[in-house]
């Protein structure tokens, strides 16, 4: 039997779960005998903690516990570092010293019967420190850039510095250069669900029911940290109420819970209040980058420099790819780039949906606008006239890139003929319209992954993997690859995720979900028929487990990455300076679409996200003491339904033979990556005013 | 096979439900003993760090037309209470602070956010969350409207989302896409699954 339901746009397999209200998050799982906890998080950015007066609270209504570094356990905290962990330096140890390195770190935790019984008694426990003047500013004097560690090595995945050709002197020679620096604020992933662990202990056996994107590794860190074999852990979580990167990491509360739950005796719920959602749990770092380019008068370009600086905290070097793209995106003989952080006393950065990338790309695409008005050439044209036919960078072919048939089919949707070049030239009444693009890419990455099958008496299938879904539709779009690949009815098909027992499975993010636990599916579901083939089934369950990965033959020999194309239009109230999108389209080549029904609204969403990234979204710290001020979803600006204008998501055709067994390249990132250069570009096309900041505020528009 | 079988409990049952004893039953004993400690020294504190001086009585709620009394300090929100007292965990926390709608319940057929609003000033009222939209088995409009249009991705927000659809046709402010816009713009979905949600709220308003 065949069935073709991969490309079908079949609605979500877990959406009536949804709708109904049964599917449930991470603090869904209440548990017999639970108590709750509740972090206390310091209220400096650098110090020492003094005192913890814990008698008068630990006589409050309800208190079970009082737990600070004086009374928590020493915890072995063996080794562990995963992909996804800073390759240089030590996780935040909690509650096992008196240093405070950063504001909101937790410095105690009390736990209570009631939530509110817990946030009462963690409101009254009175800390005192001593207290340091914390260096939060990037642009402190203090603040020194460093090179990072894992970027130094001339195979770095990420590398510091890298050149070809002699970019400063083409620079220095080129008949015509943009030369700017360009700001992006520190953005917090804020998902709709905070985080939240329940924890329960069996003797010495441990269950924590967890929001995480990677339940894996969130076993194998807890084992380490509390000095246990990992099979004593099983962490479930299968659902994750948006996350956008932040629950990559296995952060401070996880720990915590388990230590209250043992100390305690009794099952522990720990969920993060939105306020500490701005402390430890990773962010967008803050990044300024230098964007230099040099070209012919003609549009060739001769010359790009990028130099970039992320924000990382003391302890940890978080990296991302801020400067990957510019190496490859354009033809050009000259490109130099630099990577550096800077080191501040706050938490540590994070992934944020499209990391690097979107930043990275921000500047590049900006300033491949500034050159276009310079040269007096059409926007689309210039990126056409430096298209490359192989990553320049990597030195070998592209398995496929879509880039100008994106910038045609997204054109020519939008309309993009009907706009005036010049700055200032569109008016809607009053209004002042602007049209801007930009191009996006993201890395097709695909990571080892495993999968286990089975084929039940009834006809039925049962398909397992450690994977996560946060909102893109794994649970789907897998139930699509394991049905046809079985040649089996999606009804028939049974696909489970999110426990740490299942099958290993690389962590939730990097749009490498579908190429990588979906080619283990591919892979165990073929397994599982030739299983079957070898045997009569005798009315017993017939199962097989398969894992996938890369060939790194073909990895040696392609670049590979999806490619995409973002238009918009925007209108800026030239009185009082607001800026509105009024729509935007998007074409993205991103290989095969398992299902076009969530495609489209993964990368609407993420258009949705560059629209916060552009105009709305930035953390902003006292720099008295490091304090999020505005760590409080009202002030922390995100778009609202009202925000919303039309969006279109559409999707060239795009084979690609090399990337894995699927043909996929993945969603996730390229949705929000180009959106906020596209924004910033419309904004100059309606104002003349080119903002460089982001997010674009009313005052940059305003301000002659 | 029903597609929802995976979901229902997260693939994990635990063993009292399996022994037939509720977790719902266990969690209201714990909350009704848990809120009834003696409070004497108070005058300097802060009203947020006093015990509870007495109780006020047993509240009654009308939850999803079950009926509740329930012994609760009187400073518990209605968000605490559906979720950790009654276990009824679809209706979400996400900010705490009024700000977000993941937790929008109908409260005498009004949307309201439940983290804003202490369970005891509603003595009597008819609480109606997502758990309580079925009606013989039948899901409401908007609900099957939400999987239609794709009004969702992660699903947190979802319920709230809901519910506040319900309210804004109720109100009659989804005669036009900009005002089921603008009335909706109460409930944040950081995954971006606006277009799906004012589409899945227009086509219920037409059925209603």
């Amino acid at each position: 039997m065949t069935v073709n339901v991969i490309g079908k746009p079949l609605p979500r397999v877990d959406g009536r779960a949804k709708i109904t209200g049964v599917a449930r998050y991470a603090a869904d799982f209440n548990q017999p005998r639970q108590v709750h906890a509740v972090i206390v998080s310091a209220t400096v950015g650098l110090g020492r903690v003094t005192g913890i007066d814990t008698a008068q609270v630990e006589k409050m209504p309800g208190v079970v516990a009082v737990i600070t570094h004086r009374n928590a356990p020493r915890l072995p905290y063996a080794p562990h570092k995963s992909y996804i962990d800073p390759a240089t330096g030590e996780r935040l140890h909690v509650l096992q010293d008196d240093q405070v390195r950063f504001y909101g770190q937790p410095v105690a935790m009390v736990v209570a019967d009631t939530p509110d019984q817990a946030e009462r008694a963690a409101v009254a426990l009175r800390i005192s420190y001593t207290a340091e003047r914390p260096i939060v500013d990037p642009a402190d004097p203090k603040a020194r850039p460093v090179v990072p560690e894992a970027g130094k090595q001339p195979d770095a995945r990420l590398p510091a510095d890298t050149a070809r050709g002699a970019a400063d002197s083409a620079l220095a020679d080129a008949p015509m250069r943009v030369d700017e620096i360009y700001e992006i604020a520190r953005e917090n992933h804020n998902p709709m669900e905070p985080h939240a662990t329940v924890a329960a202990w069996n003797g010495d056996r441990l269950t924590l029911w967890s929001k995480s994107q990677f339940v894996i590794n969130e076993q194998a860190e807890i084992a380490a940290i509390f000095g246990l074999p990992p099979e004593n852990i099983q962490v479930i979580c299968p659902f994750i109420g948006g996350a956008f990167g932040t629950s990559l990491r296995t952060w401070p509360h996880v720990t915590l819970a388990a230590m209250a739950a043992r100390q305690v005796g009794r099952p522990v719920k720990l969920v993060l209040t939105r306020k500490q959602m701005f402390f430890t749990t990773g962010h967008r770092p803050r990044t300024l980058q230098r964007m230099a380019l040099g070209a012919t008068a003609d549009g060739k370009l001769t010359s790009i420099v990028h130099e970039g600086t992320g924000e990382t905290s003391r302890h940890e070097e978080f990296m991302e790819a801020l400067t990957s793209v510019t190496t490859f995106l354009y033809s050009c003989p000259n490109v130099r780039t630099r990577y550096r952080l800077q080191p501040l006393d706050t938490g540590t950065p994070n992934h944020m949906r499209g990391p690097g990338e979107a930043s990275g790309v921000f500047a590049l695409e900006c300033a491949i606008d500034e050159l276009s008005y310079k040269l007096g050439i059409d926007p689309i044209d210039l990126r056409r006239r430096n298209e490359p036919t192989i990553d320049e960078g990597e030195n070998k072919p592209f398995s496929s890139r879509s880039l100008m048939k994106c910038h045609d089919l997204a054109a020519e949707r939008f309309g993009w003929s009907r706009r005036t070049p010049e700055p200032r030239s569109m008016r809607d009444g009053r209004q002042l319209v602007g049209m801007g693009m930009a191009s996006a890419s993201y890395p097709a990455f695909h990571a080892p992954a495993n999968a286990r099958a089975r084929l039940l008496a009834d006809g039925t299938a049962e398909v397992e993997v450690a994977a996560s879904d946060m909102g893109p539709g794994t649970y789907t779009s897998m139930t699509q690859v394991a049905a046809e690949t079985l040649g089996l009815p999606v009804e028939r098909v049974r696909f489970s995720l999110g426990r740490s027992d299942y099958p290993p499975a690389p962590s939730h993010g990097g749009s490498w979900t579908m190429a990588s636990v979906g080619s283990a599916i591919r892979a165990a579901c073929i397994a599982v028929q030739e299983e079957a083939a070898k045997r009569p089934r005798e009315g017993r369950p017939i199962e097989a487990t398969a894992s996938s990965q890369r060939d790194p033959d073909v990895a040696a020999r392609f670049s590979m990455h999806s490619f995409g194309a973002v238009f918009v239009e925007v209108a800026v109230d030239p009185d009082v300076g607001t800026i509105r999108v009024r729509r935007a389209v998007g074409a993205y080549g991103i290989g095969r679409v398992v299902n076009p029904r969530l495609a489209r609204s993964q990368c609407t969403g993420g258009m949705i996200g560059g629209m916060g990234m552009a105009l709305m979204e930035r953390t902003v710290l006292d720099t008295r003491d490091g304090r999020p001020v505005n760590a409080h979803m009202a002030d922390y600006l995100m778009p609202v339904n009202l925000d919303i204008p039309p969006l279109e998501a559409h999707f060239v055709e795009e084979m690609d033979p090399h990337v894995n067994a699927l043909g996929v390249k993945g969603i996730g990132e390229i949705a929000l990556v180009g959106m906020a250069p596209a924004i910033a570009n419309a904004v100059f096309h309606a104002t003349g005013k080119r903002v460089r900041t982001l997010p674009i505020r009313i005052e940059d528009v305003l301000t002659a | 096979m029903k597609n929802d079988e995976p979901f229902t409990d997260g693939a994990v049952e635990t063993e009292e439900r399996r022994g037939g004893l509720s977790r719902r039953s266990i969690l209201l004993t714990i909350g009704g003993v848990a809120t009834l400690a003696a409070a004497p020294e108070a005058a300097a504190q802060p009203i947020s760090e006093r015990p509870l001086a007495a109780s006020t009585g047993p509240v009654r709620l009308v939850v999803n037309g079950r009926q509740h009394e329930l012994d609760l300090d009187p400073r518990r929100s209605l968000l605490d209470v559906l979720r950790e007292t009654l276990d009824l965990t679809g209706t979400k926390k996400g900010c705490n602070q009024g700000a977000c709608g993941a937790c929008t319940v109908l409260l005498n057929g009004r949307r309201i956010v439940s983290c804003l609003t202490l369970a005891a000033m509603h003595e009597g009222a008819e609480i109606k969350t997502i758990e309580g939209l079925e009606t013989n088995g039948e899901l409401h409009p908007l609900q099957t409207a939400f999987v239609e249009h794709d009004g969702l991705q992660c699903g947190f927000c979802t319920p709230g989302q809901i519910i506040s659809g319900i309210g804004c046709i109720a109100e009659g402010h989804a005669g036009t896409l900009d005002e089921i816009s603008f009335w909706m713009s109460g409930n944040i979905c950081r995954c971006g699954a606006y277009p799906g949600i004012v589409a899945a709220v227009a086509d219920a308003a037409k059925r209603a």
